[in-house]
């Protein structure tokens, strides 16, 4: 196991889900933008964005390019804690409508706030133990 | 209960249990085999049917559906599996199985937000 690559093993399991999420944040929030974007402008930018991360990390994660993965996921762990702290304490005034990272995921079975610890525990271990 | 939540549940249902016989596969730490692989086949004919009733019901009278949506979610719901099938085909062990198990748990979620979608349009 010298050369293991992050997108394989419990990696491609990773990448699948990783993928999921990324197909669905940006599918949700592009039609969301389109069809009403006046309804909730911000939680709609919001969630675009986190798609953009899911892609990034969906790819860096499947082609083994580590260093951008652990970037993507570190976005991605702020961005949900963020997001999930501040849509909790906004009371409805600029979250009008519900982001994929809104309440820490809660319209996604909580898996937006697991995903990025999962992330970081694949991507770290894989580094530290290069030689196993 | 309408047609169209019989096929939601029936779906849902069948793809549940193909969840819990990959499950039982990944603990056992053996291949996916033909008889799974006929049985997804079979979820997959369910899928694509539903993605033609679907239409059918968008092209129809269909309330205030957010037809982006409906069509979005029966389009993710064809396609998961043989993307998943794709995806684990390059490496048959338990990963490969697993991310099949995702696949099939996705596929009762993406039922709900279409059925969801359906009840309250």
């Amino acid at each position: 196991m010298s050369t293991r690559t992050t997108g394989t093993g419990f990696g491609r399991v990773l990448v699948f889900v990783y993928g999921i999420f990324a197909v669905a944040a940006t599918a949700r929030s592009l039609v969301q933008l389109t069809t009403q974007y006046d309804r909730a402008p911000v939680a709609y930018w919001l969630s675009l964005l986190s798609g953009v991360v899911y892609c990034l990390a969906t790819w860096a994660i499947a082609k083994d390019r580590r260093q951008v993965a652990l970037a993507a996921v570190l976005v991605e762990l702020v961005g949900v804690l963020a997001v999930g702290t501040w849509s909790v304490l906004d009371d409805g005034r600029v979250f009008t409508d519900a982001t994929v990272w809104s309440d820490f995921g809660v319209g996604y079975g909580f898996i937006p706030v697991v995903l990025p610890f999962v992330g970081l525990w694949w991507l770290l271990r894989g580094s530290s133990h290069q030689s196993d | 209960m309408s047609a169209t939540g019989v096929l939601f549940l029936a779906i849902s249902a069948a793809s549940l249990l193909v969840a819990v016989w990959l499950v039982v596969r990944i603990l056992r730490d053996r291949p996916v085999h033909d008889a799974l692989l006929y049985a997804l086949g079979v979820l997959e004919a369910g899928l694509v049917l539903q993605l033609v009733w679907g239409v059918v019901q968008v092209v129809g009278a269909h309330g205030d559906l957010n037809v982006a949506a409906y069509l979005g979610y029966l389009v993710g719901a064809l396609v998961i599996l043989p993307i998943g099938f794709l995806w684990a085909a390059a490496e048959q062990n338990r990963s490969g199985t697993a991310v099949l198990l995702v696949a099939t748990i996705a596929v009762p979620v993406l039922e709900l937000r279409l059925h969801d979608l359906w009840v309250t349009r």
